[in-house]
């Protein structure tokens, strides 16, 4: 392996890691609001729209992101109707329509994920809430969500690494991100190995470091699970001592 | 309406064949890489449950760096790097210019690699979900090894295993979709060819999505058939 091509090649996809990061964390964050509104849609069963939330997930999470990504990209300009519209300013720039793509696919997994959260909050705790006069947005806001979060966050860190790779498919429409330039590179060198070593580092970090971001929020968001305060280790003393 | 139902039907003019044997083209490059992914699966997980140091060491590295690299990196990898390989051999039996695996087996061999790593941890979860007793049941009957592994040992971690199986090769399914880079006439390849000669992407990125939707959900009835079968006589 040619170290020094090594060097110059990662030098040269550091630009992408600001695309990749970008795509990944708008997508992720509008996704995510997207995502708990279908949540919420289909957990409280309201009927017209649950039906559609029901087949809109199905049909993201049963066909390839590329496809998606296509029809929007690629598909859309068949109409002369969008073309001649305002959104076709923002729909002939591959940016938005990959954004667009991964925000709609993010969304399908990110409901299955919170509903199963929002399913999974005791009853008790809400007959809780209700006894203590909380109802509606204040019991959402202040008892069911934060629960639910507890319970999606391992299935949900799952989702944000799959998102970091799934903005690679945005090189696919032009973009120059990490893979993108990697691409590029390979295309003008055919040195494919020193490339994917050094595009591989980029995306093994990053993905290294959100898994370590989720654990941080996990400790956070359950402190009942953390190292016990020492007033607690003073209680176990205490017993030692009292036969 | 009748123009696009004409345009797929099997008439002299239509892309109906052309789309259908890319989706068994599709069909076959995941099914293929899935068997591959599922062989490297069993010796990764055998690895992580049994194997010494260095060999769980191995495996750690290989699950957790193939799940954070991009399948497009790996698609790329096989491509361009099997004619790494290739081109010079191909050069010196008088053939020119670059030389790489036909894509379907660097497709293949990327999902194969890329999925072998989840079908490892499916698998290593499933052989630990399988309740020790039953194991130590089969030894005191005086079961030998490979009979143990043949007649108890396999059919619970595939009973276990199945519904992540499942999930596994939803994934390959849809990952299967990035070979059309190297030219592979699957599904996704098809309809950029018919886009660009009838141009109209839409309809054909259409129905693309509609073959995958019907391959995902054909797939998934089997799966549940399968799981169905594997879990009877479960208390």
């Amino acid at each position: 392996m040619d170290f020094e091509f090594l060097g110059q090649t990662f030098l040269k996809l550091l630009p992408g890691i600001p695309v990749t990061l970008e795509l990944a964390t708008v997508s992720l964050l509008l996704g995510a609001c997207l995502a708990l509104v279908f949540a919420v849609i289909r957990v409280r069963r309201i009927r017209p729209l649950n039906w559609l939330v029901i087949g809109y997930v199905y049909v993201f999470r049963g066909t390839p992101l590329l496809v998606q990504l296509f029809i929007i990209y690629y598909g859309l300009a068949q109409f002369p109707e969008i073309r001649n519209s305002f959104a076709w300013t923002y729909l002939r720039e591959p940016y938005w329509c990959a954004l667009l793509a991964l925000v709609l696919n993010t969304a399908a997994y990110g409901s299955e994920i919170l509903r199963g959260a929002l399913l999974s909050v005791p009853r008790g705790q809400i007959m809780a809430a209700q006894a203590c006069g909380m109802s509606g947005l204040l019991l959402f806001r202040r008892i069911s969500f934060p629960i639910a979060l507890r319970q999606a966050l391992p299935a949900y860190g799952n989702e944000f690494i799959l998102m970091i790779k799934a903005t690679s498919l945005a090189s696919l429409v032009t973009l120059a991100d990490v893979t993108g330039i990697a691409a590029r590179i390979i295309a003008e060198t055919y040195r494919p190995v020193e490339v994917f070593v050094a595009a591989g580092t980029i995306y093994l970090t990053i993905c290294y470091g959100l898994i370590l971001l989720v654990r941080l929020a996990e400790t956070r968001l359950n402190p009942d699970q953390r190292d016990p305060a020492p007033v607690a280790r003073v209680g176990a003393a205490r017993k030692e001592v009292t036969p | 309406m009748l123009d696009t139902l004409a345009m797929f039907g099997f008439g002299p003019e239509g892309w109906g064949p052309a789309m259908l044997r890319a989706a068994a083209n599709t069909v076959a490059v995941a099914a293929a890489g899935f068997a591959l992914g599922g062989g490297l699966g069993i010796l990764v997980a055998w690895a992580k449950i049994a194997g010494n140091a260095p060999l769980r060491w191995l495996a750690a590295a290989y699950t957790t760096v193939l799940r954070g690299i991009p399948d497009l990196l790996v698609i790329y990898l096989f491509y361009f790097g099997s004619g790494l390989l290739l081109t010079p051999i191909a050069n010196m039996f008088g053939v020119e210019g670059f030389v790489s695996f036909p894509g379907f087996v660097a497709g293949m061999g990327a999902i194969g690699v890329v999925s072998g790593a989840y079908h490892a941890e499916v698998i290593r979860g499933a052989f630990y979900s399988v309740k020790a007793g039953e194991l130590e049941a089969a030894t005191a009957m005086g079961m030998p090894r490979l009979l143990k592994f043949r007649r108890i040992t396999l059919p619970l971690v595939t009973r276990h295993a199945l519904p992540g199986l499942g999930n596994v090769w939803q994934m390959v399914l849809k990952e299967s979709a990035l070979i059309s880079v190297t030219g592979l006439v699957e599904i996704m390849r098809q309809a950029q060819i018919g886009s660009s000669f009838t141009r109209q992407p839409f309809t054909f990125y259409f129905a693309a999505g509609v073959l995958f939707l019907a391959i995902t959900i054909l797939s998934g009835l089997i799966f549940n058939r399968l799981e169905h079968r594997y879990s009877r006589g479960r208390a």
